[in-house]
C-alpha cells in the first residue's frame, strides 16, 4: 500500500523535472536538481516543481522510492519473483514504460551450489522473470538487455545461508 | 637501448634455464588417502655426468612423485636406501629385497650433443633380479621435466598394464583478488602434477568452461570480457584465438566432438538454453534440442554417436542423452534430484557428474551399462569432474572452508589427492587428452 503511493511521487517528480527531455538519466551525471538543470536542455529547474517532498533528483536516486531497490532476491533453485519483490519490479517496469528512452541491463545470478553452466541457465531464467514482469507494465523489449552470470559474480563470498541467499538475485542496472 | 635488450636476453636465458625443473609449483599435491596393496618401488636418484650440478636427482624425484601420486605405488624415501646405483651393473638386488622393494629404477643423465642430455634409465624386478625395461632418451634442457613424466609413464604402463597419464596437462580457472572489483580471473595450463603453470588468458570478467580439443592443442572457453558471454577457441601454444559464438543470450558450455571439428554448445538465442552443434570450420550451426527447460552442459560420447546433457525438463536437473544427429532425448539418471555436468570416461563406459547427496554436491560416476551411480568425493561443494585420459582418475573442484581448490580421486574411489594452491580460488579443472605427438617411442 505504502509502496504504491511512494512510487507515484518520484515518477511525478521525474516527469516534471525532465518533461519530454530525451536524455537518458544516468546515475553519474544527475546528482540533484541544480546540476541537472545545468547539464540538461537549459530549461529552468525550480525547487518548487517537486511537490510534497524534499527529493530534488531523479526518482532513480530517491532512497525512499521502490526504484532504489535494484537487487531482486530469489528462493533456492527458483526463478519466480517473490511476493516481497513484486512491487519493486512493477515500479521499474512502470518507470521504463514512462521513460521509453531509458534502457536497463538485467543481470541474473545464482548461488554457488550446483554446476556452473546450469547456473548460467538458472540465472538467465531469473533475469527473464524480471524482464517479463517489466514488459507486462508496458516497458519495451528494446529497453532491456539480459545477461546471466550464473554463480560467477557473487555479492557475498561466504558459504553460509545468508551469503547464498544474497547471491541468488537479479540486478536491474540503469 | 642496446644494453637493455642484451639484459633482457640474459634475463630471459636465466629464466629459461631454471624454468624446466624449478618451475614454480602453483599447485601442491598431497595424497590424502592411499590405496591398499600399492606396489613398493624404489627410484634411486639418477647420476649426473659432466660439470656442475646435474638434473639427475630432480628427474628421479619427479618420477617418484608421479608414481606415488597415482596411488598405485609406494615409493621408498631416498634416506632409507642402502645403496645408490646408477646402472644395472651396480645393483645388488639383496639391498632392495631387504627393504621389501618389488621394483627398482636406476638411471643417469649424460651430456649429449650441444647443450642436450641423454637420460638413461632401467626398471628392474627385484625378486627375479632382471630388467623389465630400459631406455636412452635424448632430451633438451627444456624438456627434462617432460622426459621425467614420460619415464614415469613407461614404468607405470610396464607395471600396471595401463597407459600412464603423467606427461599430460590440466587446464583450470583461477580467480584471485578478494573484492569483486579487484578480481582477476585467469585460465591456466599446467603439467598434470601442477608444475609449470602458464596463464593463457586473463580477464576482470568471468572466464568459464575450458574444454581441450581432442588433439590437446586448443582450448575452447567462455569469456565475459565484453560484458556478455562469448565462446572462444584459443591455440594453447601460440595464444592465437578466434571468437566462435557470440549470439544474443547465453553462449556457453563448449564441448569438442571427438574429431575436433565441431563444438557442441549452449545458446539461448532462440529464447531459452538449447544444445547446438557448431561446425568450427564452416560456422554452420545445427540445433539439437528443443525444449522450454534448461538444456545445457553437452558432452560428446567418445564414439561420436551421442551427446549427453543436463536438462531440468523433468522438474529437476538430470542427465539426458540424445543422438548426435538429433532426435528424442533419453533420461539417464534417476537417482537423486540433482545430477548435472556429465562427462564421459575415455572408454565411454562411465559418466562423471555432479550429484546432490542430501545437502552436499559431490562427484558421482554412473556406470552406463548397469545404471549404478557411485559417489566418489566427500566434499560439500564438489563440481566439474574431468577424467584423466587413461581413465584412472577424476580431477574435480572442491571447497575447503571458503577456499576453492582442486582434488583428484581414483575411479574406484580408493585414492584421493588434494591439489592445494598457494593463492586464489581454483576451479573447473580439465584434464588434457593425450597429445597426438605424445606417444613417441623413446
Amino acid at each position: 500500500m505504502k509502496l504504491r503511493i511512494l512510487k507515484i511521487v518520484p515518477i511525478l517528480a521525474l516527469s516534471l523535472l525532465y518533461g519530454g527531455c530525451a536524455s537518458t538519466p544516468d546515475e553519474g551525471t544527475i546528482g540533484d536538481g541544480a546540476s541537472a538543470g545545468e547539464s540538461g536542455d537549459g530549461s529552468a529547474t525550480t525547487a518548487g516543481a517537486v511537490e510534497g517532498g524534499s527529493w530534488m533528483g531523479s526518482a532513480l536516486d530517491d532512497p525512499s522510492s521502490p526504484l532504489s531497490t535494484r537487487v531482486i532476491h530469489f528462493d533456492f533453485d527458483a526463478s519466480e519473483i517473490r511476493a516481497d519483490y513484486r512491487d519493486v519490479v512493477i515500479a521499474h517496469g512502470e518507470y521504463l514504460a514512462a521513460n521509453p528512452t531509458v534502457t536497463v541491463t538485467v543481470e541474473g545470478h545464482t548461488d554457488e551450489r550446483g554446476s556452473r553452466e546450469y547456473n548460467i541457465g538458472l540465472g538467465e531464467r531469473r533475469a527473464n522473470a524480471v524482464k517479463r514482469l517489466m514488459l507486462a507494465q508496458g516497458a519495451f523489449e528494446t529497453q532491456m538487455v539480459t545477461v546471466s552470470y550464473g554463480e560467477e559474480r557473487p555479492l557475498s563470498l561466504g558459504s553460509d545461508e545468508a551469503s547464498l541467499a544474497q547471491n541468488r538475485r537479479a540486478e536491474i542496472l540503469y | 637501448m642496446k644494453i637493455d635488450k642484451v639484459m633482457k636476453k640474459i634475463i630471459f636465458f636465466i629464466v629459461l634455464s631454471f624454468w624446466h625443473l624449478q618451475a614454480a609449483a602453483a599447485l601442491t599435491i598431497e595424497i590424502t588417502e592411499g590405496a591398499e596393496g600399492a606396489l613398493p618401488i624404489a627410484v634411486v636418484p639418477f647420476g649426473s655426468e659432466g660439470s656442475g650440478v646435474g638434473p639427475g636427482e630432480q628427474i628421479a624425484r619427479i618420477i617418484s612423485e608421479d608414481l606415488k601420486r597415482s596411488g598405485r605405488f609406494k615409493t621408498l624415501p631416498v634416506g632409507d636406501m642402502l645403496a645408490r646405483p646408477h646402472a644395472g651393473s651396480e645393483v645388488e638386488f639383496r639391498d632392495w629385497k631387504v627393504l621389501g622393494m618389488e621394483n627398482l629404477v636406476v638411471g643417469k643423465v649424460q651430456p649429449h650433443g650441444t647443450g642436450g642430455y641423454l637420460v638413461r634409465f632401467q626398471l628392474f624386478d627385484v625378486y627375479k633380479g632382471e630388467q623389465l625395461t630400459g631406455y636412452n632418451i635424448p632430451a633438451t634442457e627444456r624438456d627434462l621435466r617432460a622426459t621425467a613424466h614420460h619415464i614415469a609413464d613407461i614404468i607405470y604402463e610396464k607395471l600396471t598394464g595401463q597407459r600412464g597419464a603423467f606427461a599430460t596437462r590440466i587446464a583450470y580457472v583461477i580467480s584471485s583478488g578478494v573484492t569483486a572489483d579487484k578480481r582477476k580471473i585467469s585460465l591456466v595450463v599446467a603439467d598434470a602434477d601442477g608444475y609449470s603453470p602458464q596463464t593463457i588468458v586473463t580477464s576482470e570478467e568471468p572466464l568459464m568452461s575450458p574444454a581441450w580439443s581432442p588433439d590437446g592443442r586448443k582450448l575452447a572457453y567462455v569469456s565475459f570480457e565484453k560484458g556478455r558471454p562469448a565462446v572462444y577457441v584459443q591455440e594453447v601454444f601460440t595464444g592465437r584465438r578466434q571468437k566462435v559464438a557470440a549470439y544474443k543470450g547465453i553462449n556457453g558450455a563448449p564441448a569438442w566432438s571427438p574429431d575436433g571439428r565441431k563444438l557442441a554448445l549452449t545458446l539461448s538465442k532462440d529464447g531459452n538454453p538449447e544444445i547446438y552443434v557448431l561446425n568450427v570450420g564452416t560456422r554452420g550451426l545445427k540445433r539439437l534440442t528443443n525444449h522450454y527447460a534448461i538444456d545445457t552442459e553437452p558432452a560428446w560420447s567418445p564414439d561420436s554417436s551421442s551427446i549427453v546433457f543436463t536438462s531440468d525438463r523433468g522438474g529437476k536437473p538430470q542427465i539426458y542423452r540424445v543422438s548426435a544427429a538429433g532426435g528424442k532425448a533419453k533420461r539417464l539418471t534417476y537417482e537423486g534430484d540433482y545430477n548435472a555436468r556429465a562427462s564421459y570416461s575415455p572408454d565411454g563406459r562411465l559418466l562423471a557428474m555432479v550429484t546432490r547427496q542430501g545437502r552436499a554436491y559431490r562427484v558421482g560416476v554412473l556406470d552406463l551399462e548397469s545404471g549404478g551411480l557411485q559417489v566418489l568425493s566427500e566434499g560439500q561443494l564438489d563440481e566439474s569432474p574431468s577424467f584423466a585420459p587413461n581413465g584412472s582418475m577424476v580431477i574435480y573442484a572442491t571447497k575447503t572452508g571458503s577456499k576453492a581448490e582442486l582434488a583428484a580421486v581414483s575411479v574406484d574411489g580408493r585414492v584421493r589427492q588434494r591439489l592445494a594452491l598457494q593463492e586464489g580460488d581454483v576451479r573447473e579443472p580439465v584434464w588434457s587428452p593425450y597429445k597426438r605427438s605424445n606417444r613417441r617411442e623413446p
